[in-house]
């Protein structure tokens, strides 16, 4: 079968990064990420309620390197997909739609995901030092 | 109805429009973000603070012991899998093109938000009432 000469659009490897595109796959890929960290967020309250072995057993995967790393993880997805939700919802009220606002709210998204997740990472480490 | 008259006799014969169900998925999408806002924010500090005192199971009992806890907890649950179950729908819908494999999978994710998050409630109910 000879392959139709049609022009095709450019699909995403040719397409050109632009704020809008990645910031609305990071909302996605963030909303998944924090869907599967329910999981240890119910791990978490039922290893609670079934006693001091099995949530000893939790707080010591959570202190571990890999538990700290998926926490850092977590709170960095629910920082980004917090703010950039609330711009979706500004958004919905219908407002915020002109390209220069879209892009000003996509640079706050960034700034405000990463002063949030720093912020609580400095009070935590510091509570946890004491 | 404006919506008849917008239909061909064909399209309408056919029946292959909308299910009618899209605006009930996108405002539960939105109320229960809207509801998140303050949860997640509370939880956080929340986690924050337990971690800073150890977060042994005795103090995590005790927070959960008090009324207010346990119930924007159990809110919390319930916004957090009712909002992921509809994020997930709409990211099967658009990513798996085999109807019957994106039926099943809608079907599961939704299985699996009511599991997860009984269990989450059940787990809250029973530190608050048991200690």
């Amino acid at each position: 079968m000879t392959p139709d000469p049609r022009p095709l659009s450019p699909h995403l490897q040719i397409y050109r990064w632009q704020l809008t595109s990645v910031l609305s796959i990071l909302h996605r890929f963030s909303g998944i990420a924090l869907s599967a960290g329910t999981l240890l967020l119910v791990w978490w309250l039922v290893a609670a309620a079934t006693g001091p072995r099995s949530y000893a057993g939790v707080q010591h995967f959570l202190g571990s390197w890999l538990g700290r790393i998926l926490l850092f993880g977590w709170s960095i997805a629910l920082y980004y997909h917090l703010c950039n939700g609330l711009r979706h919802l500004w958004w919905d009220s219908g407002r915020g739609l002109e390209l220069p606002q879209v892009y000003a709210g996509g640079w706050m998204v960034l700034a405000a995901t990463v002063v949030l997740t720093v912020v609580t990472w400095i009070i935590a480490v510091a509570h946890w030092s004491v | 109805m404006a919506g008849s008259r917008m239909r061909s006799p064909l399209g309408r014969a056919i029946g292959l429009g909308s299910a009618k169900e899209g605006v009930d998925h996108w405002w539960a999408q939105r109320i229960t973000a809207l509801a998140l806002v303050p949860l997640v924010v509370w939880f956080v500090i929340s986690v924050v603070e337990l971690a800073g005192s150890g977060a042994d199971l005795p103090v995590l009992a005790a927070w959960v012991g008090y009324p207010l806890p346990a119930v924007l907890l159990i809110l919390l649950l319930v916004a957090t899998f009712y909002h992921s179950a509809l994020g997930l729908q709409v990211v099967i819908e658009d990513w798996v093109a085999v109807e019957g494999l994106r039926l099943g999978l809608i079907i599961v994710t939704k299985l699996a938000a009511i599991l997860l998050a009984v269990l989450g409630i059940f787990a809250v109910v029973k530190i608050s009432f048991t200690g």
